[in-house]
């Protein structure tokens, strides 16, 4: 017998008696604000014509890369995801919003290269405010889950309180995120 | 093999007051972000029901499930191997980092690569390991397992942090301020994103219905290691799977908010298919989950969703350290699986518990956690695994407890020796439950003294 059978076999010899699968609500009852979840969690929003507001709070960004045509960058998209590492400012436009947890959520189709959500050292969002849900369960019945290689769901920047408690943003991936409304 | 003595080893933890005073600080916080995070969400406790509900559907029908996830993830063009225990998995890495000619790994926190003690297999074979979570991270340059399931080096100050760096990468050892600690483990760290030839992570989740596995994290780490180098491998625990997407609506409002008391960790990711040129390796990982799933009364820990939540709540976890259980699991979950690896090794665990029940009223699945503890004193007692003192203790104690006129003597005994024996008969290394603390006060009289008097 291979591994695969034979902890196939394993576990179906082990398994406890059936319990009913329940289905899940969506949970309607509480009304969430993206803006304030998203500053919890350490992001920025903002709202008004885009390019205007990344140079006024990104004066100094000498690269910038951008996967949305609303927002010219000055350096294209690499193919090699490596070539992002120099990269200060990426500009994307996310398909949706999560009201609940201040969230955006991106994929493969938004982002071209995916480390672009990472490997830059700031990171400025297009946000639809029409393109918002409720909350985490709206969000996992999105058909975009079932599609994309690859769907992330970021709030605010990288993050780490791993000593002493002491919240650092800015922790290995983007050092902040601002969403804009547009 | 040596059975962990968890009260000796906590001694060496209490032993460095500063440090004790800090953790049960820094977790009892991280309760109370918790209970603040739960209490604003009305239907918390419906969320716990149906995540527990979830867990032991999919748990009843695991066979199914991994079949249903395995058919998924390879039409999606993910590649499935299968291991059935710890050194299996390790060998499976290392082929693969063989044949994909990897000799630098970065790799995001899995407590499973840490149950299957994968580092040392893989670095005596010439591969170099970067650990890319920041606590994971400061446990490897230190040498020591990690403390805690969510922040592994919950059990150092920042002082400690500066030594270790100082000693490892370089940083001056008089800068201890957390920012600059953080930051130099950023400086460090990103060079090898762009020059590892393989990335691996864990999985919080792996879900049956699309093929796809979705990974919690907060620092970024996971993500450049999975979207930079060419390969990427995920170690998951057979345990961790669940149906449909729409189940993930329930956990991943969970399980941030009862890890660190935040809505969600700031990045959720979700596989599915590799990048176009590039491939995902995913092992599926037994090391006696299935044997697990077969034991009445102790299958249900396989719920776990590792949060944490019951490490930071239990007294005494906050109070001895995650090392003092000589295990990859500590606290009260693990408790109730270290056993199951090795029931002599670890029989001294399930006594590391005040059975106060707070680790399974803040389980965000339910587990049952503080019976199985009791369930296990059960077990090791009658496979002759207690140690000799406390079967002693316990068989005076039985004695005394089965007796009612022996009780009444104990108790007015233990009252007079309370109130007129000298400190230095109460507080002295023959009895344990003198350290450490102040032993209450006597009352002057019994419930049943009172009883006798007032019917």
């Amino acid at each position: 017998m291979n591994n695969r059978d034979d902890i196939l076999a394993r576990v179906r010899r082990n398994q406890p008696p059936a319990v009913a699968l329940p289905e899940v609500p969506l949970f309607d009852g509480v009304v969430h604000d993206f803006k304030t979840n998203l500053e919890r969690m350490g992001g920025e929003f903002l709202q008004g014509e885009p390019a205007a507001l990344i140079r006024a709070k990104f004066p100094h960004a000498r690269v910038i890369c951008s996967a949305t045509p609303e927002v010219a960058g000055n350096r294209p998209l690499p193919d090699d995801p490596k070539a992002l590492a120099d990269v200060d400012l990426g500009v994307v436009r996310a398909r949706f919003g999560v009201a609940e947890t201040g969230s955006v959520w991106l994929s493969e189709a938004e982002f071209e290269v995916n480390a672009l959500g990472f490997l830059p050292q700031h990171l400025v969002v297009l946000l639809d405010p029409k393109a918002i849900v409720a909350n985490l369960h709206h969000a996992y019945r999105q058909p975009g889950f079932r599609e994309a290689r690859y769907a992330v769901l970021m709030t605010g920047p990288s993050a780490t309180a791993d000593i002493e408690g002491i919240l650092v943003r800015g922790a290995q991936g983007i050092r902040s995120l601002t969403v804009i409304a547009c | 093999m040596k059975r962990v003595d968890h009260a000796e080893a906590s001694s060496r933890f209490i032993a460095a007051r500063e440090h004790v005073e800090f953790h049960d600080k820094r977790l009892w916080d991280l309760r109370q972000k918790r209970d603040r995070e739960a209490e604003a969400i009305p239907e918390w406790e419906e969320l716990r029901t149906l995540a527990s509900s979830i867990k032991e559907h999919t748990l009843s029908h695991l066979g199914d499930y991994l079949e249903q996830f395995e058919r998924n993830a390879i039409a999606n063009g993910m590649q499935v191997h299968w291991a059935l225990d710890a050194a299996e998995h390790n060998q499976i890495v290392y082929q693969l980092l063989r044949s994909h000619g990897a000799t630098v790994l970065v790799k995001s926190k899995s407590m499973l690569t840490d149950e299957c003690e994968m580092r040392p297999f893989l670095e005596t074979r010439g591969i170099q390991i970067i650990e890319t979570d920041l606590g994971e991270r400061i446990q490897q340059l230190d040498d020591e397992p990690p403390s805690h399931i969510v922040v592994p080096a919950v059990h150092k100050l920042r002082g400690d942090v500066a030594q270790v760096f100082s000693r490892t990468i370089g940083t001056d050892a008089r800068k201890s301020d957390v920012p600059y600690l953080a930051e130099s483990q950023r400086q460090h760290t990103r060079p090898y994103y762009l020059k590892a030839g393989a990335g691996m992570t864990g999985a919080n989740f792996a879900v049956a219905e699309t093929g796809s596995f979705v990974v919690c994290t907060n620092e970024g780490n996971a993500d450049l290691s999975a979207n930079l180098p060419k390969l990427h491998i995920a170690s998951i625990g057979i345990e961790k799977l669940i149906p449909r997407l729409a189940d993930l609506g329930v956990f991943v409002r969970m399980l941030s908010r009862s890890a660190l008391g935040s809505p969600i960790t700031q990045i959720t990711s979700h596989f599915r298919a590799p990048r176009p040129g590039t491939e995902i390796h995913v092992v599926l990982v037994d090391n006696g989950r299935s044997e697990r799933l077969g034991m009445d009364g102790f299958w249900r820990s396989l719920k776990c969703i590792r949060c944490g939540a019951c490490m930071n709540t239990c007294p005494v976890y906050r109070r001895s350290g995650g090392l003092s259980y000589g295990a990859t699991y500590s606290g009260p979950i693990g408790v109730i699986i270290d056993p199951t690896f090795n029931l002599r090794k670890y029989s001294a665990l399930p006594f590391a518990s005040t059975l106060n029940g707070s680790c399974t009223a803040v389980c965000p699945v339910k587990i049952d956690i503080h019976d199985q503890i009791y369930r296990w004193r059960q077990v090791i007692a009658e496979r002759g695994q207690l140690p000799m003192v406390k079967q002693e203790a316990m068989r005076m104690a039985g004695k005394v407890l089965a007796s009612p006129k022996l009780y009444r003597l104990a108790v007015k005994a233990a009252q007079a020796g309370l109130d007129h024996l000298p400190r230095s008969m109460i507080y002295n290394p023959l009895n344990a439950w003198g350290r450490q603390r102040e032993v209450p006060k006597a009352p002057k009289q019994s419930f049943r003294e009172w009883y006798l008097k007032h019917r």
